[in-house]
């Protein structure tokens, strides 16, 4: 290719001159990428909590596309909850360990649905979700897993509307308090006597299927919100 | 416009165009192109990035060393991107999810750093400017062609809006599945590379090798 311009002559390849370019390259560089990241960070945490706080109000049932996110989300309590005694944390401080954040939906002072923040492994990535259970902190209400990483065409099933709306009405504990819910193979008969505590799994996906299933028994079991759903369930008040 | 000046901005769109004659810059062409709307913020990105990429390596072109030419060509390249890429998160956060990787991965794009070793560090800052938005917009050419053709194709919508409705929202059309998985990407931009070159036959490659009868006293 022909070139207009002059070749650098000796005196731009002097090894002061390499030094003194890359410096000044750099320090320009850094200057603008540092000062980008800084005032954009503001914008960028109000954006990831608009979003957080969207998935939120989905699964509890109160997102309005046209109303204000942060103005109906006043009408969710959050609650820090101890994960080994499940008892609350009164005390406002950072999240420490043993500890997880649960968001109550409040309906006329009674409260109508519990949502817990639900994640584990799937077949390719980090499952991340939310399970809202009904007042009796058995009963399915909702689930969604607005982040993930899952072949799409198969287990992407888990963003589909459809198989979110299986969910609804299935219980996680027997009259025991067993821990019974799971995503199963193939589809769930009509006549299978533990059809209330299983879902449809998609064939072809049996991995991520096999992840929310070990995900939602982690996290209702006793490593998670298990001791704090038992006590909802022995009567005390949410 | 000067004729150069309108040759660098209008060239890149069919006659040079990075994607259909060099065969550049063609993963992200497969990737992002599911559907059209982050194929439009990535088309932005990337011309965003090649304009203002060339225009900062022609300012410096006659002070650049030969020996770190390319290091700092890569290193202008990333600060760009990495700029745009907290742009996006700041100011189109939902689409900046979809897109994850792919606009972080413009600095390995060839067209790139193609322009800037090429054209940018041996040509004014003006045209190099031009350049650069040129090549988007070849790029961006290529990318709405077969994002629209994917996502019409392969979901019945476009931008969101159903143009087609499918069986399973109680309609006709029963989408063609391949067309959402990246192979399909291929297969448009080859058709795309047939139909350009029957309408400008210069493209045409002359084939390196013609097979011919050879005598024996032939000389092999």
């Amino acid at each position: 290719m022909s070139e207009p311009s002059k070749e650098p002559d000796g005196a731009t390849e002097t090894v002061a001159r390499t030094l003194l370019v890359a410096f000044f390259v750099s320090l320009v560089c850094s200057s603008f990428v540092a000062s980008a990241a800084v005032l954009l960070k503001p914008r960028q945490v109000a954006n990831a909590l608009l979003d957080m706080r969207r998935n939120i109000l989905d699964v509890a049932g109160l997102l309005d596309p046209e109303g204000d996110v942060n103005e109906i989300y006043e009408k969710i309590e959050q609650r820090s909850v101890d994960l080994e005694t499940g008892a609350y944390i009164e005390t406002a401080g950072p999240e420490g360990r043993g500890h997880a954040i649960v968001y109550l939906v409040r309906t006329d002072e009674e409260v109508s649905r519990i949502v817990l923040p639900v994640s584990g492994p799937g077949l390719w990535s980090t499952l991340y979700g939310f399970l809202a259970l009904e007042a009796d902190a058995n009963t399915v209400a909702d689930i969604t897993f607005y982040a993930h990483a899952e072949t799409p065409g198969l287990g992407d099933f888990i963003s589909k509307p459809e198989w979110r709306g299986l969910w609804r009405s299935k219980r996680a504990f027997d009259d025991s308090g067993n821990l019974m819910i799971e995503v199963v193979k193939g589809r769930v008969s009509a006549d299978d006597p533990l059809a209330d505590y299983r879902v449809d799994g998609v064939s072809g996906a049996t991995l991520t299927g096999k992840g929310v299933t070990d995900l939602v028994r982690h996290w209702l079991g006793d490593d998670g919100y298990g001791p704090y759903l038992r006590r909802l369930r022995q009567g005390d008040s949410p | 416009m000067k004729s150069s000046a309108k040759r660098a901005l209008i060239d890149p769109i069919v006659d040079n165009n990075p994607v259909t004659l060099h065969v550049l810059g063609i993963c992200s062409a497969l990737a992002v192109t599911t559907s059209l709307l982050p194929s439009l913020y990535m088309c932005l990105a990337l011309t965003l990035v090649a304009a203002l990429s060339n225009t900062a390596v022609s300012t410096i072109r006659r002070i650049l060393p030969s020996s770190i030419r390319i290091i700092v060509q890569m290193t202008i390249i990333a600060s760009l991107v990495i700029v745009v890429d907290e742009s996006l998160q700041a100011f189109a956060f939902e689409t900046s999810r979809e897109l994850s990787v792919f606009v972080g991965l413009i600095i390995t794009n060839c067209i790139v750093l193609g322009r800037t070793e090429s054209f940018a560090s041996k040509n004014p800052v003006g045209l190099s400017f031009l350049d650069g938005v040129g090549n988007g917009l070849g790029y961006s050419v290529i990318l709405i062609i077969v994002a629209s053709a994917r996502e019409l194709l392969g979901a019945g919508t476009l931008l969101g809006y159903t143009i087609l409705p499918t069986v399973a929202d109680g309609g006709w059309y029963s989408p063609n599945g391949m067309m959402l998985l990246p192979p399909s990407a291929f297969f448009v931009i080859g058709l795309i590379i047939w139909a350009v070159r029957s309408w400008k036959v210069e493209q045409v490659e002359k084939p390196e090798f013609r097979i011919h009868e050879v005598h024996r006293t032939e000389v092999l």
